[in-house]
């Protein structure tokens, strides 16, 4: 009896990992055909039968790439994920600290409100967004696609459940000891939710670079736009010609998913913190 | 003292009502620590305010507004909620979300589960390369993932049609398999954040109580579903609403890879709301459409709370 029932577990063990295996193959794929399409010749682009691998490398889908300014909008994006990032973890560190170990009148009602609006959906409220950037006369800048992020109160929640671990002894004797509040954060605070702060500038980054809604409805001009727009308007010019959309989707790609693989601890942890208690 | 049993913070245990968080502090320290939480919370606020609920109030005044290619031209009282309700594409739009909605949220917790229960357990490296690679089309990007599926779909060109030996299918173009398509895709970029997440839940439950319910016989499917699923409970439900709130947003994948058909087969109330205002520039009628997409949202997420806390 006992050994049957090892005897089928280590059955459904093995099924279990195949299934794995061909799921993860069926994950890396689409990136694999990004990346190898990127570099295939028009002939093997077009080809009636699969090309599984370039036989010959060619660069003339970046030649392409780089005669728009495909350059000029990796620019934009890595300035606009960049500024999004450094924002939203400074003024967010700065609040979830106040709503975790600050007793004030006010805080119960800050919380609720700011766990209601993260239930909001985001893209409903880029439209009348873009309608208050046209008004500040903002639209069609990478302000328009920066404040936004910062605005979002996710990253406020994450720093307040970071925060909460920061013992309140160690402030009060702070206090004691006649250290201002600004010396007292920065000195003690700052360093102690250090985790939680690489985790939401990674998350920021990673999240304001993907922002296609965003960025879509905000910019215009060709020479703001973000590699995502960027790319999504070229296929929309020119459908295809696949290689040179490889090529950009590949410039979109790759820094990204190198930036997440290389903080992939931050990410994960940054991820499962903001779901404690959500 | 009466004021200071005020804003008991909610998310204290409940279970001691009126418990105030100001007990043993002085009226003078309430204020400077009330004065110096407000000047830390500042500049977070002001972008929370600024570029969140200035656009909700936005969205919402401007949904009774009657709106044009020249701008505003006057109020339109509940015009723009009624006209929903005889438009046969926001209708069809509607049925189309709900859809997409109803297969991908089940199937992504579901699979997300199965997938977390199966590496959970494995050594840390192998754990990371899974969560990794099935996290990898959420980091790729929407634009990248979406285009790159428009050429494997293609009819000519694409790898599918000559893996499949179905020559010159069009997936996108019929109106049958489109959806699917979408849902497909949608469903690969969706499934990164719940294993993140369900990996991390089912390390986290109670290790004695499973050795204990083993030793007692019980099987892993017993084991399962008495011990580790009441306690990651928590965690499904909120991968339930996030993902409720993700694929009611459905917008990407629809602009670049269908634009909505064919023969609006595939128009989300997203898409339909995006379109509103790039070919009518009608901000009226978007912003109704936006409330309600809202509105719809904040009911499901509700319904899934109630469901799963009376289990």
């Amino acid at each position: 009896m006992k050994s049957k029932l090892s005897g089928g577990s280590v059955g459904y063990k093995i099924f279990t990992v195949i299934v794995l295996i061909l799921l993860a193959l069926f994950f890396i794929f689409p990136l694999y055909w990004i990346v190898t399409g990127s570099f295939k010749d028009a002939i093997a682009i077009s080809s009636r039968t699969p090309v599984w691998f370039p036989t010959q490398f060619v660069l003339d889908n970046y030649e392409k790439l780089f005669a728009r300014p495909a350059l000029r909008w990796l620019l934009n994006t890595v300035v606009m994920a960049v500024s999004a990032m450094l924002l939203t973890c400074l003024t967010a560190s700065l609040a979830g600290y106040a709503l975790a170990k600050k007793r004030f009148y006010g805080r119960g009602i800050l919380f609720t409100i700011i766990i209601c609006a993260m239930a909001l959906p985001k893209q409903v409220i880029v439209i009348p967004l873009l309608q208050e950037m046209r008004t500040l006369g903002l639209a069609d800048t990478l302000l328009a696609v920066i404040l936004p992020t910062v605005g979002w109160p996710f990253g406020v929640f994450l720093m307040k459940q970071f925060s909460e671990t920061i013992p309140t002894e160690i402030l009060e004797a702070a206090r004691v000891d006649g250290a201002g509040e600004i010396r007292t954060f920065a000195t003690i605070v700052f360093p102690m939710i250090k985790p939680g702060v690489g985790a939401l500038a990674i998350f920021t980054f990673v999240n304001s670079w993907n922002d296609y809604f965003l960025q879509l409805i905000m910019l215009t001009s060709k020479e703001k736009l973000t590699i995502s727009v960027g790319i999504a308007q070229m296929q929309g010019e020119m459908s295809s010609d696949f290689g040179l959309i490889m090529a950009g989707a590949t410039l979109a790609a790759i820094p990204i998913v190198a930036v997440f693989i290389a903080f992939q601890k931050y990410f994960t942890q940054g991820i499962s913190m903001g779901a404690v208690k959500g | 003292m009466a004021q200071t049993t005020v804003a008991a913070p909610a998310e204290r245990k409940p279970k001691k009502p009126k418990r105030s968080q100001f007990s043993g502090m002085s009226k003078a320290l309430v204020r400077r620590e009330t004065i110096s939480a407000y000047l830390f919370l500042l500049p977070s606020l002001v972008f929370f305010i600024g570029f969140v609920v200035v656009p909700m109030v936005i969205c919402v005044v401007y949904s009774f507004m009657e709106y044009s290619m020249k701008g505003i031209e006057g109020f339109a009282g509940f015009d723009n909620y009624i006209r929903m309700f005889q438009d046969k594409t926001f209708i069809r739009s509607f049925w189309n979300t709900v859809f997409i909605v109803v297969v991908a949220v089940p199937t992504v917790t579901a699979f997300s589960l199965w997938v977390s229960s199966a590496i959970y357990k494995m050594k840390a490296f192998t754990r990371s390369f899974f969560r990794c690679v099935f996290y990898l089309p959420v980091v790729t990007g929407t634009v990248a993932v979406t285009v790159v599926w428009k050429w494997i779909f293609n009819a000519y060109y694409g790898i599918l049609n000559q893996v499949a030996g179905t020559t010159g299918f069009d997936w996108l173009g019929n109106e049958k398999t489109a959806i699917w398509c979408i849902i497909m895709i949608l469903f690969t970029t969706s499934i990164g954040q719940p294993i993140v997440l369900y990996v991390a839940a089912l390390g986290n439950v109670d290790k004695s109580l499973i050795e204990a319910a083993e030793v007692d016989g019980a099987t892993n499917f017993q084991v399962f579903w008495k011990i580790k699923w009441p306690q990651i409970m928590p965690t499904t439900l909120y991968i339930l609403v996030i993902t409720t709130i993700n694929s009611f947003q459905c917008f990407a994948l629809i602009q670049l890879l269908t634009s909505g058909g064919p023969n609006s087969s595939t128009t989300t109330i997203m898409y339909y709301i995006f379109d509103m205002v790039y070919k009518f520039n009608d901000f009226g009628y978007a912003n109704a459409m936006g409330v309600i997409l809202a509105l719809i949202i904040a009911v499901f997420s509700a319904l899934q709370f109630r469901i799963t806390k009376s289990n």
